[in-house]
């Protein structure tokens, strides 16, 4: 999975020469083969790379700030969401709706790595959501549906139905 | 920039340590585990940092990775392979070290647990010689790793094992002063101890983690209850409150109508939404705007609150003419018909309103004419014409719902009106193609229309001045506020207040003589014309501001109307209003896991409640329990059953049984005198704590949350009983008599403070616990005032009276029964996916159309019999039976069908299968 996530990554940066992976223990950490020195070992890592070689720095963040904010949320991906139990879901999609509140991106204004990553590991949890719960974390809902839509994202995923909110009843209208 | 820490939390340590190497100046708060600092986290998350822009950082390694960026050093990306790897590998296997080490006491384990990671760093840092993570000098990788693995590391009783290469870089780095400094400061020199108050507010850590795996069971909260500490002054300034006894303060009056404000007096009025006339209210209807609203005024009256709490039905519109046209009355007729059934649903649920009155009376057309004349005169009202669809044939305009056709943007073949219920989109009748008069099914014409509108742009400033106020000083829910923040944001447009129909306020106007006021105008006056029909000083209440509190009780969806667009009616008629200070909304109720709906008879309408059998105040129990407050939630037959037999059966219903038979069988029915010891003191205090919790939270309107209170007295009770064992007693010595004397004394006073504190929630079931204990009036109104104060109500020598049991079980059978019944055409079975078109929904237009020979009572009853029918043939099929018996069950089932189509006067085909419908 994360492989794929990678390789989706590696098309979004327009990298042309794909490069090596394999994944490492139980929990399939991937790992990148580098030529011109040790392996480098780990889904947020990889991706941190992948942007450098791109020449894409301002995908990591621009400020110091932004940078820090982007490393946290694709630690959070890779902790918080990676090994969450039925019961962290209600409260992930909560915080982070709530997080969403006044924001396009992650890290603000500006699309980055973290908005990809965090977007590949929160779909198997929108795919569970009843329409009602889309309802219910409609800033999640919103991100969501605009990661999925950004040019060149997407790749290895299906696309999720973000239903409309319907939050009045037609009897005002 | 701010730093907040906690002392003992190991993830603290990384940042202090991070803070001190790189000399960083950013001021540092020491706070509590529990203190949630961020404020878009749910659960409590330390430490975090809020940076210069206001966002909080809320990860230890992000925050030290910022704390060495603005010092100069950026991160390799080598550290940011370690950094990870800390994250992902490291700090699970800590967690469970430490889980064991400092909590469990199996220290010798935590070998095992470290072994692999501690390895790996061995193997890395002896490869790579050199003397830090990342090369010859000190990185953030070095100060987190470091960070994380002190408190095991530095432990000289954990013998680890030999990794050479690790203790060699440990020492370096802890050889740096500020590293141990900041460690000094976390652990405060306790070691592994020092951490123990933040491990155990930890979750036991999972051996395998993932999402598939099961969350470990343990009770977070536990020992955060029982072992609340309660401090000497704490103690007495309990008992001081026990021993005080029932006030002497005149007993709460019975109420004197007309309830009018009185100076010095909080006054506050309630209304509740008003439901509309021409449905039965579901559940979800109810929990809402009435039973929340109701709740919350009984709580009112017994703090001694001057309360008003008003409804009605709302009875004007498109849809009672629809109901009407449909069951072949008048729009009167269909209105006096719901509003008795409506008045009696409520009843029945112990709705205590001081008025129950509707919208259709001279008074609301005395003051919405009022109203209007004022916007008028104020120059808040503009003109427009309006481009609408009229059917010739039926010689009038067609309301949006009184027309169907093709969606413009999906090609839906029956979208409404006004929205299209294939692609959701809003739609404007006018463009529907080939629209289609649902009456008579011709084909209605464009024709326009001259038009009133609320100018509200023109008073969208005056709206935020006054929203302002209103949210910061008053009660308003997150959603109610969400809701108005996103109207303004979207900018308020004109707003059409009339309408093209007869049943309705008509517009005095005499250029708009032939049209009624739109009812989102209309509707809200009913809360006026309402309390003017009960009082004539109604302006007391309503053009009050000063003396007066309004809360409004709602669903979410009615937000805006109350936030926005009948505050500005209300701006605009400048007469001194008083307008809503605190808006209190909820969130849906679902039904098992799907909507209510009246036309697939799905869920539990108001008067059916009665038909379960099941007690008025357990349903009024249930739906305060999952009150959609915050969130939506969902009524669940099973659920219901649960709490009834755990939280009233078990918990509640025995305490309070327990503590009455145990004054009965062991003292002669009189409360014995009791000598309090300090266990008991502690008691008392935990309970008067419960009792301000619930206070503070019933203050704010927070109904569901405060019902957890009552039930954890019950449950501090239960325990206290079990633990002090006064059946035992009562057969020891002088000592032992005494203890089961006291603790029986204690019991029984709780049981009657649980009483007064039910009475909002249970009425009949408070009265009957009072009653059983023959407890004296004057408990109600002492212990409810102020911040709460719990007293010893019923004093030694006190007689109670006749003990029984309060509650009854409800049995699997009985509920799986009643799920059946109500289940509507959802059957539960996963046969049904099966068999998709077993059973035909009836279509929506059921409530529309007339055809000769239309029998609601017989479709009902046959609706049964085909639901039925339709299990029993899945069963066969299900069970391979005989392709003879199946044959003839299903021609049964299929004669059922028609004869049910026929009494829902559709065509006896069966019916293809339609997309949702509004209900």
């Amino acid at each position: 999975m994360a492989l794929r996530e990678l390789s989706s990554l590696e098309k979004y940066l327009g990298l042309k020469k794909p490069n090596k992976y394999s994944t490492q223990g139980d929990k399939k950490v991937p790992v990148l083969q580098n030529n011109n020195g040790p392996p480098m070992l780990g889904l947020a890592t990889i991706a941190c790379h992948l942007a450098k070689e791109a020449k894409r720095p301002e995908l990591l963040g621009d400020t110091a700030e932004s940078r820090a904010v982007v490393q946290q949320w694709l630690e959070y991906r890779v902790t918080k969401l990676d090994s969450c139990t039925k019961e962290d879901i209600k409260f992930i999609l909560k915080d982070l709706n709530l997080y969403l509140q006044d924001k396009v991106y992650l890290a603000g204004n500006r699309f980055t790595v973290a908005d990809t990553l965090m977007y590949y590991g929160i779909h198997p949890l929108i795919v569970d959501l009843a329409i009602q719960e889309k309802e219910q974390y409609v800033n999640v809902t919103r991100w969501f549906d605009h990661i999925q839509h950004y040019p060149g994202v997407r790749h290895h995923l299906p696309p999720v139905v973000v239903l409309k909110n319907r939050i009045y009843t037609s009897r005002h209208h | 920039m701010e730093l907040f820490v906690s002392e003992g939390n190991p993830h603290c340590l990384k940042v202090l340590a991070a803070l001190e190497v790189t000399g960083v100046q950013c001021s540092v708060q020491y706070v509590n585990h529990e203190e949630r600092v961020v404020p878009f986290l749910s659960r409590p998350t330390l430490p975090a940092l809020l940076l210069p822009t206001g966002l909080h950082l809320f990860s230890s390694n992000a925050i030290c990775r910022y704390l060495f960026e603005v010092s100069g050093q950026e991160c390799s990306e080598f550290c940011n392979q370690w950094l990870e790897w800390e994250a992902t590998d490291l700090q699970p296997a800590l967690l469970q070290a430490l889980y064991m080490a400092v909590l469990q006491g199996k220290g010798s384990e935590v070998s095992t647990v470290l072994q692999g990671p501690l390895k790996f760093l061995d193997q890395s840092l002896s490869k790579g010689g050199m003397p830090y993570l990342t090369g010859e000098a000190v990185s953030v990788a070095d100060v987190v790793l470091w960070a994380a693995l002190y408190p095991v590391l530095s432990d000289s009783s954990q013998a680890l094992g030999e990794h050479k290469s690790v203790n060699g870089w440990f020492d370096r780095v802890a050889s740096i002063h500020s590293c141990l400094s900041a460690a000094q400061k976390v652990l405060q020199g306790k070691g592994l101890q020092g951490m123990k108050s933040y491990m155990q507010r930890q979750p036991a850590p999972q051996s395998s983690q993932g999402r598939n795996t099961q969350p470990c069971n343990c009770n977070p909260i536990e020992g955060e209850e029982g072992e609340r500490a309660f401090s000497e002054e704490e103690l007495e300034a309990a008992i001081l409150n026990w021993s005080k006894g029932l006030s002497t303060s005149p007993l709460a009056t019975d109420r004197q109508h007309p309830i009018l404000p009185q100076e010095g007096k909080r006054n506050i009025l309630v209304t509740s939404a008003l439901p509309y006339v021409n449905n039965v209210p579901h559940l979800g209807n109810i929990i809402g705007c009435v039973l929340s609203a109701d709740v919350f005024s009984r709580y009112g009256r017994l703090r001694g609150w001057n309360l008003l709490f008003v409804c009605g039905t709302d009875e004007y519109g498109t849809a009672t003419e629809n109901k009407a046209r449909e069951e072949g009355l008048t729009p009167q007729l269909i209105c006096d018909k719901y509003h008795a059934v409506h008045s009696s649903i409520y009843k029945w649920f112990q709705i205590d309103f001081d008025f129950f009155g509707r919208t259709t009376t001279e008074k609301q057309t005395e003051i919405a004419q009022d109203i209007f004349w004022r916007l008028h005169k104020n120059g808040f009202l503009v003109e427009d014409t309006v481009e609408q669809l009229r059917c010739e044939q039926c010689q009038r305009f067609l309301a949006d719902r009184f027309v169907e056709g093709i969606c413009p943007h999906c090609k839906y073949p029956e979208a409404r009106g006004d929205q299209c219920d294939k692609c959701g989109r809003l739609i404007n009748a006018v463009e529907l193609r080939e629209p289609q008069c649902k009456v008579c099914r011709q084909t209605p014409v464009i024709r326009s229309s001259k038009h009133l509108f609320l100018d509200l742009p023109k008073l969208e400033t005056q709206l935020e001045q006054w929203l302002e106020k209103s949210t910061s000083t008053g009660d308003w829910t997150t959603n109610a506020k969400q809701i108005t923040r996103s109207w303004l944001r979207d900018g308020l447009k004109p707003r059409c207040i009339t309408r093209d129909l007869l049943w309705g306020t008509p517009v005095p106007h005499p250029d708009f003589k032939e049209k009624v006021f739109y009812v989102w105008f209309d509707a809200p006056i009913g809360y006026l014309s309402i309390t003017a029909n009960y009082t004539d000083e109604w302006e007391k209440w309503w053009k009050n501001p000063h003396q007066v509190e309004l809360y409004n009780f709602m669903a979410k969806d009615n937000v805006p109307f109350h936030s926005v667009v009948f505050p500005c009616s209300l701006l605009g008629a400048q007469d001194n209003y008083t307008l809503v200070s605190h808006l209190v909304a909820t969130e849906y109720l679902n039904y098992e896991d799907t909507k209510f709906s009246k036309s697939r008879g799905v869920g539990v309408f108001g008067d059916m409640a009665k038909d379960t059998g099941i007690p008025a105040d357990v349903w009024r129990f249930y739906l305060l329990y999952v009150r959609p407050e915050g969130q939506d939630s969902a009524f669940s037959w099973a659920d219901m059953a649960l709490k009834n037999n755990s939280e009233l059966l078990n918990n509640l219903g025995n305490f309070i049984n327990r503590a009455g038979m145990f004054v009965t069988k062991f003292f002669e029915g009189c409360v014995p005198v009791m000598e309090l010891q300090q266990e008991d003191k502690k008691l008392l205090a935990l309970v008067g704590w419960e009792l301000q919790q619930y206070i503070q939270l019933m203050d704010k309107v927070k109904i569901r949350d405060a019902l957890k209170h009552i039930l954890n007295i019950s449950r501090h009770g239960n325990q206290y009983i079990q633990v002090n064992e006064p059946w035992k007693n009562i057969k020891g010595g002088d000592t032992e008599r005494q203890r089961a004397g006291t603790v029986t004394g204690v019991s029984v006073n709780i049981a009657c403070l649980l009483s007064v504190m039910l009475m909002p929630y249970m009425p009949e079931v408070s009265q009957t616990i009072r009653n059983q204990l023959n407890a004296p009036q004057s408990c109600v109104s002492t212990m409810l005032q102020g911040n709460g104060t719990f007293v010893c109500s019923l004093c030694a020598g006190h007689r109670i009276g006749t003990v029984s049991p309060l509650f009854q079980k409800l049995e699997a059978d009985q509920i799986e029964a009643l799920k059946k019944r109500f289940g509507g055409q959802q059957t539960p079975q996963s046969a049904a996916s099966t068999q998709p078109a077993a059973v035909p929904a009836p279509a929506a237009a059921v409530e529309v159309v007339t055809v000769n020979g239309v029998d609601p009572e017989k479709a009902k009853q046959l609706t049964q019999a085909v639901a039925e029918q339709g299990d029993k043939v899945r069963a066969l099929k299900a069970q391979n039976a005989e392709k003879a018996v199946i044959t003839a069950e299903v021609a049964k089932l299929l004669d059922l069908k028609k004869q049910l189509a026929l009494a829902e006067g559709k065509s006896p085909e069966p019916a293809p299968q339609k997309g949702k419908k509004k209900k």
